[in-house]
């Protein structure tokens, strides 16, 4: 009997291997093992209960959504990760019509794995069923390009957004999404510029003050960055958590696209500068060798981190940091409020370099069941001033909406509390006007990732030169874009890495 | 039981076979479909498209133009990043790295589990236990290891205690990532080899061993001249399943480096630069080469391991000796 069973347990076990076997066969791309599927019920009930009483202040703003004749009952978004699902169960989804089913089908950004599900499903959409097809899709600002100039996506007047709802949008947020004929196909809620966001206690204990002003005259260029950098370390602190920390305040003011209009890449004397300034505080120990979005990169802004601050655009304070700073996470019944962990001991100032970073955009799929739908969704969210207003006091994201956002930074009684009392909008309001993204090309989301990687073991010391990292740049970027040309002089690797 | 020989008999009165015949034929058709469909014309396309430049630019196709062997020649071209001598080379010891252990400490197990003289206790519990790890999905495992392995994670706290707060990055240096690799190989895989042979130690027959120890034989002479001997076809069945998996290994770097291979793609197997080639631009022409490279890799590997381990030189030095024998007793016999 002990042996039966014994057979038994060992028969079961071999199957479930090769059962194991063949579904990671079937991922074909190593970052979309995490990708998942997730219902959403269409009853509101289970918003409610979570959301709370200021859940319903912003809310309140947003008009119900009626169903147009003929449209289908099943909303299916493709998005990279929850953030923008969080929002829109909080705020969206009470006011849709009960019997409307929405479904996420979130794939990660990281490796391309998002963006191949993409170029997979956009051309099948036409012939899809009803309830599978995409009816809406969101994007990021590293491959914003590569979607708005195809047939796959809609001119949003086909969705009823009229040039009215987006006239007070930021202008380069409107710009990047037309297509050559000029025409919008996609929105944005949001602007993104970028700012530095430091912990106030480590502020107070190196420069003797918190203050945003002071600490911006503090850290006003690279130069004096660097002073206060060794400040920091002399007193036992890491001036930045990882090496991409400040990747973008260099990639946002590149002068050149990734790859030329005869699609030769060309890598911008910017982010040279990038590598050869994070490399040098590598070795004087100003960071805390992470990268970014790993785990290490994440402790480092929770309770106990020891990192002076972090460059981050509107959404990654709204996102992720405030989130990080928590000592109890939401999911494990936490509050996002001041007393728990780091939360309310933040602060931001411009730093030494103006810059921006990413932006979501979102898009109605060609061949959509749910063309009224979508564009409802998009006019109630992005193009309405009054939930605006109040989307932006409660969630520190930053509108996209030129009057509300005058409107809130230069209201003395407003606050964010997760930065201490601070105005944050004043400072992101200065700085809003002046982003200009040019110089985009389909292959960003590539380039960068596989830059950041590349480099990083140049900065780790496991490879000896630059050169050696760039090769290693160009090989991914042959592989992964076949079209681009990579320079031939650089392909032949230097003796030092064959002998490794 | 009684059914089927019912049916059979009233087909025997008709006194032909060959109305058998063509039943087997029937029977093999579902599969055949399923194959000639699913599994030998992909191949022909893999064969067929490796000769072309194939690939998407979103949205546009580029291709199918046919450009003979360019997609060979530049895998093969030494001075590219990612050719085949690197990749394979990286692949081959991230395989040796796992299976030199595995192949030991089963060896070890299974003779330990099967020796009746040890009277160890708990076998069946112990047989479950070491193969437990396998039933974790690769990717699954490979996760949990890089989270341990990383630098906030359990093992790096105890390495902090030592070097006073400095972690190792497991994840930076090539040595430590084909450590850890072949680790993990290593721990998935040496229950299901240890079953392996043990199924084949079982096999012997008591009486040989009984009789090499009436000799006077040491254990480790039994182990050596007798066990292994014996052994060896399942010997070289494990070795070559193994190392057809190790060349096509995949998931494990794949998720410990990131998909990058870094640093400088020396962790870099056949199978994640075919993916890296497939994962973005759809490229058939290119990953269609390296698949034909990775089949002929394996086919070479195979046959090297079928002729230089399955065909035992003694045997034949054995079997010469015992007809030279044969012939001598003959020819002393007729004199």
């Amino acid at each position: 009997m002990k042996k039966r069973i014994l057979a038994a347990l060992l028969a079961s076990a071999t199957l479930i291997s090769i059962a194991g076997c063949e579904s990671t066969a079937s991922t074909s791309t190593p970052a979309s093992t995490g990708g998942e599927t997730s219902t959403a019920d269409s009853t509101a009930g289970g918003t409610e209960s979570t959301g709370g009483d200021a859940a319903q202040d912003a809310g309140q703003y947003i008009h119900d959504i009626t169903l147009a004749d003929g449209e289908g009952k099943k909303l299916n978004i493709y998005a990279w990760n929850e953030d923008w699902k969080k929002q829109f169960d909080q705020y969206v989804k009470p006011h849709l019509p009960a019997d409307v089913e929405v479904e996420f089908i979130i794939n990660p950004n990281e490796g391309n794995a998002y963006q191949n599900k993409l170029d997979t499903d956009l051309p099948l959409n036409a012939d899809k069923d009803a309830n599978e097809k995409i009816d809406m899709f969101l994007f990021e600002a590293d491959y914003a390009t590569k979607y708005v100039d195809t047939q796959y996506t809609v001119d949003v007047k086909e969705l009823g957004v009229t040039d009215d709802d987006i006239s007070a949008m930021y202008q380069y947020t409107t710009d990047v999404a037309k297509d050559s004929a000029g025409a919008l196909k996609a929105v944005s809620w949001q602007a993104t510029p970028g700012l530095f966001a430091y912990r106030r206690d480590i502020a107070k204990d190196v420069l003797g003050t918190d203050d945003p002003e002071e600490v911006q005259a503090a850290l006003s260029d690279w130069d004096k960055f660097e002073e206060v950098a060794q400040k920091a370390k002399d007193k036992g602190y890491f001036m930045l958590s990882g090496y991409d920390d400040t990747y973008r305040t260099f990639s946002g003011n590149a002068t050149k696209p990734w790859v030329d209009a005869d699609n030769n890449i060309q890598v911008p004397d910017e982010l040279m500068a990038w590598v050869d300034q994070t490399k040098d505080y590598t070795d004087k120990g100003f960071n805390n060798k992470t990268t970014l979005w790993s785990d290490a990169w994440s402790a480092d802004q929770a309770p106990g981190g020891k990192v002076f601050g972090f460059f981050y655009s509107t959404w990654g304070i709204n996102f992720t940091l405030s989130a990080n700073s928590l000592e109890k996470a939401v999911k494990d019944g936490g509050k996002e409020e001041v007393g728990n962990g780091e939360y309310g001991k933040w602060a931001v100032c411009y730093g030494p370099k103006q810059y921006f970073w990413g932006g979501t955009w979102m898009a109605a799929a060609a061949g959509t069941d749910n063309p009224k739908l979508v564009g409802s969704i998009m006019k109630e969210f992005c193009c309405n001033p009054e939930f605006g207003k109040a989307f932006a006091e409660e969630t520190n994201d930053y509108y996209n909406d030129v009057n509300v956002m005058k409107e809130i930074s230069s209201d003395p009684d407003y606050g964010s509390e997760f930065l201490g009392g601070q105005n944050h909008y004043a400072l992101f309001y200065e700085i809003a006007d002046d982003i200009v993204m040019a110089n985009c090309t389909k292959y960003d989301q590539g380039c960068n990732e596989d830059f950041q990687s590349a480099m990083h073991d140049y900065f780790n010391g496991t490879i000896e030169s630059k050169d050696v990292a760039l090769n290693t740049f160009y090989g991914l970027i042959k592989a992964k874009y076949p079209d681009v040309k990579v320079p031939d002089t650089a392909i032949a690797p230097p003796a030092e890495s064959k002998a490794e | 039981m009684a059914q089927p020989v019912a049916e059979i008999k009233p087909a025997k009165k008709k006194g032909s076979i060959g109305t058998y015949k063509k039943w087997g034929y029937i029977f093999m058709i579902p599969f055949t479909l399923a194959f000639l469909i699913f599994q030998a014309w992909p191949l022909i396309q893999t064969f067929y498209y490796s000769f072309f430049e194939y690939y998407r630019s979103f949205p546009d196709w580029i291709g199918p133009n046919f450009i003979g062997l360019e997609n060979f020649v530049s895998l093969f071209d030494i001075n590219e990043l990612n050719n085949v001598f690197q990749l394979t080379l990286n692949t081959l010891i991230m395989w040796v790295a796992g299976f030199v252990p595995q192949i030991i400490i089963s060896l070890l197990f299974a003779y330990w589990f099967t020796n009746v003289r040890l009277r160890l206790r708990c076998l069946g519990l112990f047989k479950t236990i070491i193969y437990m790890p396998n039933l974790i999905m690769a990717a699954a495992f490979s996760m949990l290891i890089f989270t341990l392995f990383s630098e906030v994670g359990p093992i790096n706290e105890l390495i902090k205690l030592f070097t006073g707060g400095e972690p190792f990055y497991f994840f930076n240096y090539t040595g430590s990532i084909i450590g850890v690799v072949g680790l993990m190989n290593f721990l998935m895989w040496f229950g299901n080899t240890t079953i392996l042979l043990m199924a084949a130690m079982m096999g012997i027959n008591e009486s040989v061993i009984e009789a090499a120890e009436i000799d006077g034989a040491t254990g480790s002479q039994i182990f050596w001249r007798i066990t292994v001997p014996l052994i060896r076809p399942i010997l070289v069945y494990v070795l070559i399943t193994s190392l057809v998996g190790g060349l096509q290994m995949f998931d494990v770097p794949q998720v410990l480096t990131n998909g990058t291979g870094n640093p400088g793609g020396t962790t870099k197997t056949l199978i994640m630069y075919l993916n890296e080639n497939i994962s973005t631009s759809s490229n058939y022409g290119k990953a269609g080469a390296i698949s034909i490279v990775i089949f002929v890799i394996c086919a070479i590997m195979s046959l090297i391991v079928y002729y230089g381990f399955a065909s035992d030189k003694t045997e034949r030095e054995a079997n010469k000796a015992a007809k030279a024998a044969i012939k001598a007793e003959r020819k002393r016999r007729a004199e």
